[in-house]
């Protein structure tokens, strides 16, 4: 079982060795992000859970609800945001619930570089492994909405502005629960509220389009909280982290 | 050059020490003793800057580390009781990706030499949960041998090595010191390193 496991480890040792071995990684940043691909694709299964976790999400309403074309058009937006919603705050607790656990979160926050720097590499990683997916297959599942290609592209493109906010508020509520017994509902709790105006205006987006509506203000909008959060939330989410360690 | 004046430490509703000074010159070393619970972690991690005194501050050359910040971080090597390596990487994963995550880029080639010199060139590809204790704390004691660092804290590194790793690493540390780094060790163990100059630190929990 041992010898299986350390062969099937070589092989993907082996796959990512190239890429280890790039000298494209100049920076501490380039590395931790690096580091956190590497170790999200070590542990897909716990990555794939929630890709699928949304597919089925999803899936499951025009199953439920039968092949009413006007009916299915109208809730696609609401049912794509809530999925993607739920399915990044169930991707929360790997943030930094790992690195905790193992003591490396102590060593990333001692390597000389800015805790928001540090912050921001985590999240960004985050955000690629958990957020990207479903950015991608969120067009194709709103095929099953009956829906035009226009509001397609549309949903990608609110995905796009909105889940990085929704990583980088989850971050705040993620490092203020760290090491906490209910920490999963927990951060539910702190930082559902927060989504709501992400959801709103991600969702309205959607809608709009679907109505034939002009996009264009709710993304301006999602752009301009994406904006807010990437400036004021790594930040908190360091002084978080600092009282967790502590 | 490391200066502690009049630290206190109160975790919960108990204080662990109080008043304490102490200061750290280069080629130093200096032991922590104390019981279990007397509060040696604390004070570590007090130097490091990961948790804030109850009083009184820990100054690097002459200034507050808290106003230093990351600066601080470059000239300092952590070694806590949880090694900080990565179950889902090899040795020499963990090695490079520590090394580039602080700054100190390391070839694997160089990476697997200096596994060699802590007796893991066997282990050096195998994913480190497949290692035992004593082989994962090598591997976190290796990161010693790639930093820049001039101060060394380390907790109970000790613990679950062998003799042969025991004397291993007692000559590299002495080898740090000579070379005018520092360090601060909390152990319950014999240290037999040689240093200029060894110090001794008595935590006792009985103050007030």
């Amino acid at each position: 079982m041992a010898r299986a496991s350390a062969r099937n480890h070589a092989q993907d040792a082996r796959a990512t060795k190239l890429l280890v071995n790039a000298p494209f990684l100049p920076s501490m940043f380039g590395w931790l992000v690096w580091r956190d691909l590497i170790l999200a694709w070590r542990r897909r299964a716990d990555v794939l859970a929630t890709f699928f976790f949304f597919v089925l999400v999803v899936s499951v309403f025009p199953l439920g609800i039968g092949p009413e074309r006007e009916l299915l058009r109208s809730i696609a937006p609401g049912v794509v945001w809530v999925a993607a919603l739920l399915a990044s705050m169930l991707s929360l607790g790997r943030l930094f619930g790992n690195d905790y656990q193992d003591g490396s979160l102590e060593q990333i926050m001692l390597t000389p570089q800015p805790h928001y720097l540090v912050v921001l590499a985590k999240i960004l990683s985050h955000w690629v492994i958990s957020e990207v997916p479903l950015i991608i297959v969120a067009p194709l599942l709103g095929v099953q909405f009956g829906l035009a290609q226009n509001t397609l592209g549309v949903i990608a493109l609110s995905l796009l502005l909105g889940t990085p906010v929704l990583s980088l508020i989850g971050a705040i509520g993620a490092a203020l629960t760290l090491g906490l017994r209910a920490a999963n509902v927990l951060v539910a709790l702190l930082v559902l509220p927060l989504y709501i105006p992400v959801l709103i205006f991600g969702a309205g987006a959607v809608s709009a389009s679907v109505a034939g509506l002009d996009t264009q203000p709710y993304f301006l909008l999602l752009g301009a909280m994406l904006v807010l959060s990437l400036v004021f939330a790594p930040w908190a989410t360091s002084a978080a982290l600092r009282i967790s360690v502590e | 050059m490391l200066e502690v004046i009049s630290l206190g430490c109160i975790r919960g509703d108990r204080r662990l020490f109080k008043d304490l000074n102490f200061s750290a010159d280069r080629g130093e070393l200096i032991e922590v003793r104390g019981a279990n619970g007397s509060g040696k972690t604390s004070l570590l991690r007090i130097l490091c800057g990961l948790a804030q005194p109850a009083e009184g501050e820990v100054r690097w050359d002459d200034q507050n580390i808290r106003s230093l910040g990351e600066e601080y971080f470059g000239s300092l090597a952590y070694i806590a009781h949880q090694n900080g390596v990565k179950d889902e990487l090899t040795a020499i994963e963990n090695l490079r990706i520590a090394g580039g995550v602080a700054g100190n880029r390391l070839g694997e080639r160089e990476a697997q030499e200096i596994l060699a010199r802590i007796g893991l060139q066997k282990e050096s590809y195998l994913p480190s949960r497949l290692l035992s204790a004593g082989q994962r704390r090598r591997v976190a004691l290796a990161r010693l041998l790639i930093t820049k660092a001039e101060l060394w804290i380390l907790d109970e590194v000790l613990t679950s090595l062998d003799a042969a790793a025991i004397a291993l690493s007692s000559r590299f540390i002495g080898e740090h010191l000579r070379n005018g780094g520092m360090a601060i060790i909390a152990t319950h163990q014999e240290l037999n390193i040689s240093a200029t100059a060894t110090r001794r630190l008595e935590i006792n929990s009985s103050v007030s």
